[in-house]
């Protein structure tokens, strides 16, 4: 899938992600080992992103699995299509009960859900578990069979291997603890705040009319937010948020007025605006 | 270079040493991970081997010292002659300007070569960063990086230029890390890096000792907390969860399987009524204990959701009620401690702890707060500088409570050294060795009612 390190960052970089040296280096061994990917982080570092940009990059179909309390077996595997099935029932009133039995247990009856979507496709697929930590613990049990042989049960089917297998991104913001025997079936990848240097970059990109001298101010703000230890510190979605915001708003400097006036677009929570503007020394909100 | 297949098996024991789990299988796909990545490119190399040996990102900073012992940036001295102390500190100042970390990095290989060797004889030789750092003292070129960085910039009047003070210094400390990792590479290559690496890295904060952690490993372990309360929140709402579906009722299974002809056809659960358990908590915070007991009230106070009620009560040798200084919401983790004895009466005439004062004080003033359903921490070493343990008040709450925990800092072979009234105290409650963070959040979860 990629032939080097570089070749990861270069071809993400072309869709629009700028990965950072860990994240191409996992990436490229994700895709060489043939292993699951568990990407850990605060929200709005781009996890799933990076998910969307592999698939962008590799040609591949993303499916995509949202984990959430209570997501159960039905709704991660399979399910029988009960209404086809009455109609199949009811439309051959001559057969025999075993005929009928035989037959409405069959691939036409089957509604395929994200897990075995991916897994029965023959081409290049992408498979992405949003919020794993969301889901109840049993699903990780699930998980384990398709994530280590990279094959399902159906019972009345029989197993089904994955002729080709997919590229699987598993997201979490470590809102409960993921079991040991999840992570030990993945490279793991835990995505920060990225680097100044890089942040300008991915700001300049995604904000393209934004001037040099603000993007920079902005990112070295941000900077110091994130060292303040408030409740939610900023993310890179915020740092772009902020800096379109400002772009909106006709700045050219970042001024003592500005950063007050759009200091909600960054934080969002009342005490953290206001621990943060005592800090940066800006006038009682 | 040794053999890499070693030096990986090296690095995954040292690891193992500080407890990070490492299986057989990451092992091998680590030297998977070496083997497709080359052993060229030494930061690719760092994180190929974080992928796939490691599963939280808590452990890296363990993995990033130990990973600089087993793939040295390079070794021996650095190929720059010994250099003068103020040619050292310009060079150094530069860096610090250009926030150039290549630069920086050699400059603290240099700085250790040149300053921070010690002893003549093999053996008692070393090299320290303590030395090193005090003889460059780094953080006293601030105002001249400032100056310079002005000087470039040209600009001024910016508004970010007023975080510039708090960038220099996050690079100076940068440095000083360099230093240190330097410092212990050079002892590794004397003393054998396997004994550096199990004795010269830092554990993970939440196995720091509570009694004995730096202002900034206390720091670490707050951040900590809101993401372990959350955890503990998750796995109490599925025990209540579960505890909720309750028992067979026999009698009344027998009853309704009347209409079936006996046959109980439909199993009866015991219906649970929703309680919600009350939390008392008692709290030393006495300068010696301090940082622990910050540590638990904040814990708590993010726990807060999960129980009717909750009251706190900090103790010296007074006891006040701070139930309302923890209000919901207002988690300023540092100023905690500082609030509460700001604004609490804590202390009588002298400023030691006094357990028997302050246990009684609480039976006598605030009884009433312990019922049946609720369940009481009692946080603090039990060291009572001699005075009465009062040992009726702990019976009396005891006899009150549903249950009574204490949880104690310092390790159980100390207790009842000294002053310490630990094990008359063990006698009438549960009492538990509690030292890190990762023991204060196995204890929670398993004591703290459903």
């Amino acid at each position: 899938m990629f032939t080097s390190v570089d070749d990861v960052s270069a071809r993400l970089a072309e869709t629009g992600y700028l990965a950072s040296p860990a994240v191409a280096t996992t990436v490229f061994l994700a895709a060489r080992l043939g292993k699951p990917l568990l990407v850990e982080g605060p929200a709005g570092v781009g996890k799933t992103e990076l998910a969307k940009a592999v698939a962008q990059v590799a040609e591949a179909r993303l499916v995509r699995l949202q984990c959430y309390e209570g997501v159960d077996e039905s709704r991660a595997l399979y399910e029988w299509n009960h209404a086809k099935q009455l109609l199949r029932i009811s439309a051959g009133p001559g057969e025999s009960w075993d005929e009928t039995r035989t037959d409405v247990f069959s691939e036409e009856f089957l509604l395929p859900r994200p897990l075995l979507t991916a897994i029965r496709g023959d081409e290049p697929t992408v498979l992405l578990i949003d919020e794993t930590d969301k889901a109840d613990v049993e699903m990780e049990g699930l998980l384990l069979e398709v994530l280590s042989d990279f094959q399902i049960t159906v019972p009345e089917l029989g197993t089904v291997t994955a002729t080709r297998r997919p590229f699987v991104v598993l997201t979490s913001n470590a809102g409960r603890e993921l079991s040991e025997a999840l992570r030990r079936r993945c490279l793991f990848l835990h995505i920060g705040f990225p680097e100044e240097e890089l942040e300008r970059r991915i700001v300049r990109l995604k904000v393209p009319g934004l001037p040099e001298a603000l993007a920079e101010s902005v990112v070295r703000v941000v900077g110091a937010l994130r060292a303040m230890d408030l409740r939610k510190a900023p993310s890179v979605a915020e740092t772009v948020d902020w800096a379109r915001t400002l772009l909106a708003l006709g700045a050219d400097t970042l001024d003592e007025t500005v950063v007050r006036d759009s200091l909600g677009v960054i934080l969002k929570h009342q005490d953290d605006i206001q621990k943060a503007a005592a800090k940066l020394d800006l006038d009682a909100l | 270079m040794t053999d890499p297949a070693e030096r990986i098996t090296g690095l995954v024991g040292a690891l193992r040493a500080h407890g990070v789990r490492i299986g057989t299988g990451e092992t091998v796909d680590a030297a998977l991970a070496a083997e497709a990545l080359g052993l060229g490119d030494r930061e690719l190399l760092r994180e190929g081997l974080a992928a796939t040996l490691l599963h939280g990102a808590a452990q890296r900073a363990v993995f990033d010292p130990v990973f600089d012992l087993y793939f040295p940036r390079g070794v021996g001295a650095p190929d720059a002659g010994p250099a003068d102390r103020e040619g050292l500190r310009d060079r150094l100042a530069e860096a610090l300007a250009a926030d150039d970390r290549t630069l920086m990095a050699q400059l603290a290989a240099q700085a250790v070569d040149g300053f921070g060797g010690y002893g003549s004889s093999p053996g008692s030789d070393g090299w320290s960063a303590y030395q090193t750092l005090e003889r460059l003292r780094p953080q006293t070129l601030l105002a001249r990086v400032r100056a310079d960085v002005r000087a470039g910039a040209g600009a001024g009047g910016d508004f970010a230029d007023r975080l510039l003070d708090d960038e220099i210094r996050r690079r100076i400390e940068e440095f000083r890390r360099l230093v240190g990792a330097e410092a212990r590479r050079r002892v590794a290559e004397r003393r054998g890096r396997d004994e550096i690496a199990r004795r010269a890295v830092r554990p993970t904060a939440d196995r720091v000792d509570f009694l004995f952690a730096s202002r900034e490993q206390l720091a670490e372990l707050r951040r900590a907390v809101q993401p372990l309360a959350r955890k503990l929140a998750t796995r109490l709402a599925a025990r209540r969860r579960r505890a909720a579906r309750g028992t067979i009722d026999l009698r009344r299974t027998l009853r309704s399987s009347l209409s079936t002809g006996g046959v109980p056809m439909r199993p009866v659960l015991r219906r649970r009524r929703p309680v919600r358990p009350e939390l008392v908590l008692l709290c030393d915070v006495s300068g010696s204990v301090s940082g622990f007991s910050d540590f638990t009230m904040l814990l708590v106070q993010a726990l807060h959701d999960q129980f009717g009620k909750v009251r706190v009560f900090a103790f010296v040798n007074r006891l006040d009620e701070v139930t309302g200084l923890l209000d919901h919401g207002r988690a300023d983790p540092e100023g905690l401690g500082a609030r509460i004895r700001a604004e609490a009466t804590l202390t009588g005439w002298h400023g030691s702890s006094d357990y028997g004062m302050a246990l009684g004080e609480f039976t006598e003033r605030y009884g009433a707060a312990v019922g049946p359903r609720t369940t009481v921490f009692v946080l603090g070493d039990a060291r009572t500088n001699q005075s009465d343990p009062n040992l009726p008040a702990v019976r009396e709450i005891a006899r009150r409570a549903r249950r009574v925990y204490w949880l104690n800092p310092e390790p159980a072979e100390q207790w009842g050294t000294g002053d310490s009234a630990a094990p008359a105290y063990a006698d009438l409650v549960e009492m538990h060795e509690c030292r890190t963070a990762r023991q204060l959040g196995g204890l929670v979860g398993r004591l703290l009612p459903v």
